[in-house]
């Protein structure tokens, strides 16, 4: 169904759907995004650094993200002095919303879909870039310069990224002859002789999805040795975790996004013996979007960060020129056949 | 029912702010904003007029594409005069712009 | 009121505050960040419309690009934005009678026109329309637009270039 289609149907229902879909998505996002993944996260570094991470609260420590939350709750919200008041609330929900947006064209599993647009994988760059305006806002109206320098490097970063992952998009646009993300995952698998040119856009969206999530080795925005916690300084608990909750978002979206168009989305090796396609399909998702977030954590956890100027060589000077070239042969490839 | 005029008296509205923006303002980063409010209003008719009067090859669709490529140019060039100017002249502001050469 | 007028006047409301808040805001960061809901009101008007693939590129291009980058033009240029520079000039009465009266203009001839209902179907696939008709019949107005991407990316670097 097209975007258009949404005023054709009775409205009022839709808005009702839309409304429980925007809920259950939110809660999918908030617990299985930075409430699951913040622990994950803890335990994981640990593990790699090998110590033993959070394991008082509840069993094995599963419940420290959750008193981590209510402590969150608990404390004060300070407002920094000459603070603009408007952006500074505005802007950590900008970045919350936006990565709730990102959700909106993920197919979980067949027909598991907010809605699937036909313009579907164009609009989750578009939504994603949104969050670049939070941050920027954010950083501005903390009227703290390390805030500010953190949101500029942020902006600088984020822009440089979204090249090398928009001509990764419009590889893989060229090879199935549609933007929709249900349509992509049902054209895969990829025909073979377009391996090579398919690894490299992957590897290249990886790097710049990395990137967009202002994660190690690309968390020069926040880098807390030099910046304090860049652009989110000055902001305190419920505000800062409307930040994470961006953060991680982004971070599950990013890998949902590389599951559908790299992975298979849905679609598994085989079919699990006695449930239905949907739970199939659910169960291979969240498989693989998981794998793919453990991969980008041992890669945080692993790489030392980068300095700005090589961040911004490698994707102008680097994956640009590469994901062009990348480009060419494909569709060289897909005309010729 | 929302017809063409609905479309078309909305897009002369965001014109008219544009340009009184462009009038007033000595920025020329908020001159940019004006231009591009009145670069709004023309794709917003192109595309209304795609829907109501000429569907053919979407037309209005792709003179709206080519109107936004080229409000991403001029964005990149106007402001990167901008951040020349203000490197040299430490002003943004139109009205003191005034040399030929910096 | 059905869900089209319904969707069209809150659109509208959002663009024409957004609009007034960026031509009037004192503070520019203020005014840059107004062009978000202005933007995004005309993404919504596009999908009014149904034109997806306009709609995509307007949130990718103007919401997602051009307001990053005149945000980020602003913080960088701080000294010259800030609240302490007047930013607006003496022809506040004159530019607000020029803009009136265009718009009271185009409002009279806009209003006395006989529009007709929508004429013709828009074709059901609308990236794929798009793309056909920029590489069929306007397809040198695709390859001049490329050319002046390629002129504006050598200028802006040439012009922003920090002269050893």
């Amino acid at each position: 169904m097209g975007v258009g289609g949404l005023l054709a149907a009775v409205w009022q229902v839709e808005i009702v759907r839309m409304v429980v879909l925007a809920a259950v998505v939110f809660t999918f996002l908030a617990v299985g995004g930075p409430l699951f993944l913040v622990l994950a996260e803890r335990k994981i570094s640990a593990w790699i650094q090998a110590r033993v991470g959070p394991k008082h609260v509840g069993p094995h420590g599963l419940l420290q993200t959750v008193a981590d939350t209510l402590k969150l709750l608990y404390k004060e919200n300070i407002l920094p002095h000459r603070a603009d008041v408007v952006l500074f609330s505005v802007a950590p929900i900008l970045v919350a919303v936006a990565a709730l947006l990102d959700w909106v064209v993920i197919p979980f599993a067949p027909g598991w879909v907010v809605r699937d647009l036909n313009v579907g994988v164009l609009y989750f760059a578009a939504v994603s870039s949104l969050t670049v305006i939070g941050i920027l806002a954010g950083g501005w109206a903390s009227n703290n310069k390390y805030s500010l320098l953190g949101a500029l490097r942020s902006a600088a970063q984020m822009v440089s990224y979204e090249l090398p992952l928009g001509f990764s998009l419009i590889l893989v646009a060229t090879i199935t002859g549609t933007l929709s993300t249900v349509r992509i995952v049902e054209a895969q698998p990829y025909p073979a002789y377009l391996y090579p040119s398919v690894v490299v856009a992957a590897v290249v969206f990886l790097i710049a999805a990395t990137a967009e999530a202002n994660r190690i080795p690309f968390d020069l925005p926040e880098a807390e040795a030099e910046l304090v916690a860049g652009y989110f300084s000055e902001y305190t608990p419920m505000r800062f975790a409307l930040f994470q909750l961006g953060e991680y978002g982004s971070l599950l979206a990013s890998s949902a996004l590389f599951t559908t168009l790299f992975l298979g989305g849905w679609k598994g090796p085989f079919q699990i013996p006695g449930v239905g396609p949907v739970v199939d399909g659910l169960v291979w998702f969240l498989l693989k979007t998981y794998a793919v977030v453990f991969f980008l954590m041992w890669v945080r956890w692993t790489y030392p960060r980068l300095r700005i100027d090589q961040l911004l060589g490698l994707s102008w000077k680097v994956l640009l020129p590469v994901s062009m070239v990348n480009l060419l042969v494909a569709g060289l490839l897909v005309v010729v056949r | 029912m929302i017809g063409l005029s609905h479309y078309l008296v909305l897009s002369s509205l965001l014109f008219g702010l544009g340009l009184y923006g462009v009038l007033t303002r000595r920025n020329a980063v908020a001159i940019l904003m004006g231009i591009e409010l009145m670069l709004n209003a023309a794709n917003v008719n192109f595309v209304a007029f795609t829907r109501f009067v000429d569907p053919t090859f979407v037309r209005g669709h792709v003179a709206a594409l080519i109107v936004i490529t080229l409000a991403a140019c001029e964005a990149v060039v106007g402001l990167a005069l901008v951040i020349n100017a203000y490197r040299h002249l430490e002003t943004v502001n139109v009205d003191q712009v005034d040399l030929m050469k910096g | 009121m059905n869900a089209e007028a319904l969707a069209f006047y809150a659109l509208a409301a959002m663009v024409v505050v957004g609009g007034g808040l960026v031509v009037q805001s004192r503070n520019l960061v203020h005014a840059a960040v107004s062009l978000v809901p202005t933007l995004l009101g005309v993404a919504g008007l596009y999908v009014l419309l149904h034109a997806e693939f306009v709609t995509a590129i307007q949130l990718l291009i103007y919401v997602g690009a051009i307001t990053v980058l005149i945000l980020f033009v602003i913080l960088l240029t701080e000294g010259a934005t800030g609240l302490r520079v007047p930013q607006r000039n003496e022809q506040v009465p004159l530019a607000l009678v020029v803009s009136g009266a265009l718009v009271l203009l185009l409002w009279a001839v806009l209003l006395r026109v006989p529009w007709g209902p929508p004429a013709g179907t828009l074709p059901p696939y609308n990236p794929g329309a798009v793309g056909r008709s920029l590489l069929m019949p306007y397809v040198l107005a695709f390859e001049v637009t490329s050319l002046v991407i390629l002129a504006c990316l050598v200028g802006a670097i040439v012009i922003a270039r920090r002269e050893e």
